[in-house]
């Protein structure tokens, strides 16, 4: 038995790891929408925020 | 006078301002949603975006049909006894700020549990508790934050689709198995002989042969496919060749490593499917936001009042109205059948069938088709047909809309795969011929060795990925094709065919002309407060257009539907409206929309509306006529006629008065002829044209609201790059022209390796993946220079 069976082996069953990591993605839906999570992973902060209400800035005017 | 802009929706506003909280606000709606906002401590809406909001419209009784539990049903995505799923199309949904409200709606009410907010789709999913929230609540709360959800008839049973995701899983198999396979294969690259390779070789080539098994009969299973389909029907598509080619590697390499004679060629096969999917996957580009499927199910309301005998309201799916109903139609809402008005002043909008915005009054007694939006308070009707069998409807019933535009045209790829294929087959036949009688032990060796390396990878990936990256490319330019196949027809277009209202005409400006006596100042001043009380169309455009003059109180004013106005004050009495109704002689009228004006009795003189042509008509006309004919084929009166002959190149033919069905059946003669038509459209009038041309254009002021079913949707901002749309469609044809010729060059090089008898594995693992590789790279620069040139 040489080391290059184990080698490979090893090799094989991180490869098939990925795959099925990849699999369970799609699966889950993560690739039906591209875009609004790389919105929504911005919004973190401000969920948190004790006071909104102080952070308003009230809207310039056009004059 | 100082213009501020509201603070929630950015609004400009001069008069009645709202205060509230220290910031001004357009109208009490706006002040309602900021202090639900304040309330809650969701103010940060206002910080991600400067004044994201939209103003929430009246919406008492427009969801009472979220009462009828049969239609909740059919909305919902999930349902069980407590927790429900549904997913709502919301067409304000526009920037960061939406995506952050939305999400957060269970601060607003807490049997929402969870929504999820889709951007490109514009839509939300929301989980809710529904022993504590019904549907109706929940759009009602929707509707009164200024996210009015639509719902269409489309929606009806809509909860239960599928996404098909095969294609990412394709490509995920075939790239996995692609990379596994090239590493396995690298040993025996690099070492050609020795003891360790000897030794080792079989266990790598096996492993290979097992990560090649789902490449063959799962990735490139639609290729076999639509090869099968290919022969069967005649034709020898793209996908021929592909399949041959696919296949000889498989079973060639099966047979090499089984008797032990060689690698195979498992490497460039899987490469060969990997690249192929990738082409696939990048000329899949959707635009997820628009849809080019619409039919009148999307303009159509899903549930309507009914009113019982008894004189009760009920709420019913428009599927189930029958012939005899009493409906009752509110404010703003859509006609779905055609009826008879009953009860009530009807103003009917019927632009969503004409393109035409000018409403139309009815009185009592009168047809009422349907489509048309009912604009002033609410009418009773009587139903005369039912949804499937109106005039709007029956429309849809016609064969076009159930034909596929992909069927019966061959694409440049497969028109040059007819040649090559019989060129591949004629090649190895002799090639074959030739060996068996020099060396006959080497002729089976060719045979498979030219099939394999003229499979026609890069033929297969030109058009794809040049039609992928310029429908990318238009789409920046605000055309959004709905596939790659548009591109391509519209490059091979002869007559191109303008519908007029809505397309070559600007919707929002129409130019207006006075003719007759001069008008007082005092009767001026008397006209203009006159029509400040109407609320016809035609009056409203005429108030905004007249000079600025102090709004006088009238003494009398009466409105005639159909007909007209009048008003008094002191001596003086006004007349407006139309010709016979201020007095005027049935030969003095023409065809054009006029308004009339009388006073004291006297004819005064007319406004004249002239449609208002989109700048720069005549110079995109001029430039299409060259190479194309040109055709209006209008729905309006000929009123028109002789400004649009002065405007437009003399050789464009003009027809008006054209029914839906007469500008198909025009369009349909023609392609008989030989015509490859063009049809350039806005309304649902057109939607038979848009299905019956070649390439079917919708004009729309705003892409994200409604246009009918088409191939491809024009924001009209960008009308006069018509032409050079055109031209870059035609241009991409000849990059793909030039790619073939690159892919050629490659597989002359591969066959001489292949009929000479020397294809080794490692050059076709080098030259199949090269010549993919180049075809992308040149056909992406290309495109690329090509959409520089369209800005």
């Amino acid at each position: 038995m040489s080391v290059i069976y184990i080698l490979l082996a090893i090799s094989i069953i991180v490869a098939i790891g990925f795959f099925i990591a990849f699999i369970v993605a799609v699966k889950s839906g993560q690739y039906d929408d591209s875009y609004t999570p790389s919105v929504r992973m911005l919004f973190e902060d401000e969920l948190i925020k004790e006071k909104p209400e102080k952070t308003i800035l009230t809207k310039k005017t056009n004059n | 006078m100082e213009h501020k802009s509201c603070f929630h929706c950015g609004l400009d506003f001069s008069d009645s301002e709202v205060v509230y909280d220290n910031k001004s606000f357009c109208c009490n709606g706006c002040k309602t949603v900021y202090e639900i906002f304040s309330a809650n401590d969701l103010t940060c809406y206002y910080d991600l975006q400067d004044s994201p909001g939209a103003t929430p419209k009246e919406v008492e009784g427009k969801y009472n049909f979220l009462d009828n539990q049969k239609i909740v049903d059919s909305l919902l995505e999930f349902n069980d006894d407590k927790t429900q799923i549904v997913t709502l199309y919301i067409p304000h949904i526009h920037c960061s700020s939406c995506i952050w409200i939305l999400e957060n709606l269970n601060k607003l009410n807490p049997a929402i549990s969870a929504s999820i907010v889709n951007f490109g789709k514009k839509n939300v999913r929301v989980t809710y508790q529904s022993d504590h929230l019904s549907l109706k609540n929940l759009v009602k709360l929707l509707s009164k934050i200024g996210y009015e959800p639509f719902i269409s008839l489309d929606d009806y049973s809509i909860g239960k689709k599928n996404i098909d995701r095969s294609l990412i899983y394709k490509l995920g198999v075939a790239g996995f198995a692609f990379g596994n396979i090239m590493f396995l294969s690298f040993p025996e690259y690099f070492q050609v002989n020795g003891f360790w390779i000897e030794q080792y070789a079989p266990v790598f080539r096996w492993l290979m042969f097992s990560f090649s098994l789902p490449v063959v009969f799962y990735c490139a299973r639609d290729y076999f496919i639509s090869a099968y389909k290919g022969l069967t029907s005649g034709i020898l598509n793209i996908d021929v060749p592909i399949a041959l080619g696919v296949s000889v590697l498989f079973i060639r390499s099966t047979i090499e490593i089984s008797l032990n004679l060689g690698t195979g060629f498992f490497d460039s096969l899987s490469g060969l499917i990997f690249f192929l999917l990738v082409g696939k996957f990048f000329q899949q580009k959707t635009y997820s936001f628009l849809s080019f499927e619409r039919d009148y199910k999307s303009y159509f309301p899903i549930g309507i009042t009914k009113i019982k005998n008894s004189g009760e309201e009920e709420s019913v799916q428009v599927y189930d109205i029958k012939k005899g109903d009493r409906l009752l139609i509110r404010n703003e809402e859509l006609i779905p059948v055609d009826c008879i008005l009953i009860k009530g002043k009807a103003q009917i909008d019927y632009s969503f069938v004409t393109g035409e915005s000018e409403a139309v009054s009815k009185k009592s007694g009168d047809k009422l088709f349907a489509g048309g939006k009912q604009l002033q308070g609410s009418i009773e009707v009587d139903v005369l047909k039912t949804v499937e069998q109106s005039y709007l409807t029956q429309l849809w019933s016609n064969d076009v809309f159930n034909k596929n535009k992909a069927d019966g045209f061959t694409n440049i790829t497969n028109m040059i795969s007819k040649r090559f294929t019989i060129a591949l087959l004629a090649i190895a036949i002799v090639a074959t011929t030739y060996w068996l009688f020099a060396d006959s032990s080497k002729a089976l060796n060719v045979f498979t060795a030219v099939l394999i390396i003229a499979c026609p990878c890069a033929i297969a990936l030109a058009a794809p990925f040049t039609f992928g990256n310029l429908l990318r490319i238009f789409g920046k330019e605000k055309l959004y094709a709905k596939n790659a196949l548009v591109i391509e027809q519209l490059a091979a277009i002869n007559t191109i065919i303008f519908d007029k209202t809505g397309t070559i005409t600007a919707n929002k400006e129409t130019a207006i002309t006075y003719e007759g006596y001069n008008l007082s100042t005092d009767e001026e001043i008397l006209l203009k407060s006159t029509l400040r009380n109407s609320n016809h169309p035609l009056s409203r455009s005429l108030y905004n257009l007249l000079d600025e003059h102090d709004i006088i109180t009238l003494d009398n004013y009466q409105e005639y539907i159909g007909k007209g106005i009048e008003s008094q004050k002191n001596q003086d009495s006004i007349k407006v409206g139309s010709a016979s109704y201020v007095g005027l002689s049935p030969e003095n009228r023409v065809l054009n929309t006029a308004v009339h004006v009388s006073s004291n009795n006297i004819y005064k003189g007319k406004f004249t509306f002239y449609n208002q042509y989109r700048k720069g008509l005549s110079k995109l006309f001029n430039q299409l006529k060259k190479e194309n004919d040109l055709v209006i084929l209008s729905g309006d009166n000929s009123g028109e006629q002789e400004n649009l002959t002065k405007l437009l190149p003399a050789k464009t033919k003009l027809f008006f008065n054209q029914k839906p069905e007469d500008k198909l059946e025009y369009i349909k003669h023609h392609q008989i002829s030989g015509a490859k038509v063009l049809m350039v459209g806005d309304g649902l009038n057109d939607a038979g044209a848009l299905a019956q041309s070649n390439v079917g254009i919708a004009i729309s002021e705003d892409v994200n609201v409604f246009s009918p079913a088409c191939d491809a949707i024009l924001d009209a901002s960008k009308f006069n790059n018509l032409y050079q749309f055109i031209k870059a469609s035609k241009s991409a044809i000849k990059i793909i022209k030039w790619s073939f010729v690159l892919s050629f060059i490659y597989n002359a090089i591969g066959l001489y390796f292949a009929v000479t008898g020397q294809l080794k594995p490692v050059i076709a693992a080098i030259l199949m993946p090269l010549s993919s590789i180049s075809i992308v790279g040149f056909t992406t620069i290309a495109t690329n220079l090509l959409g520089k040139k369209l800005k």
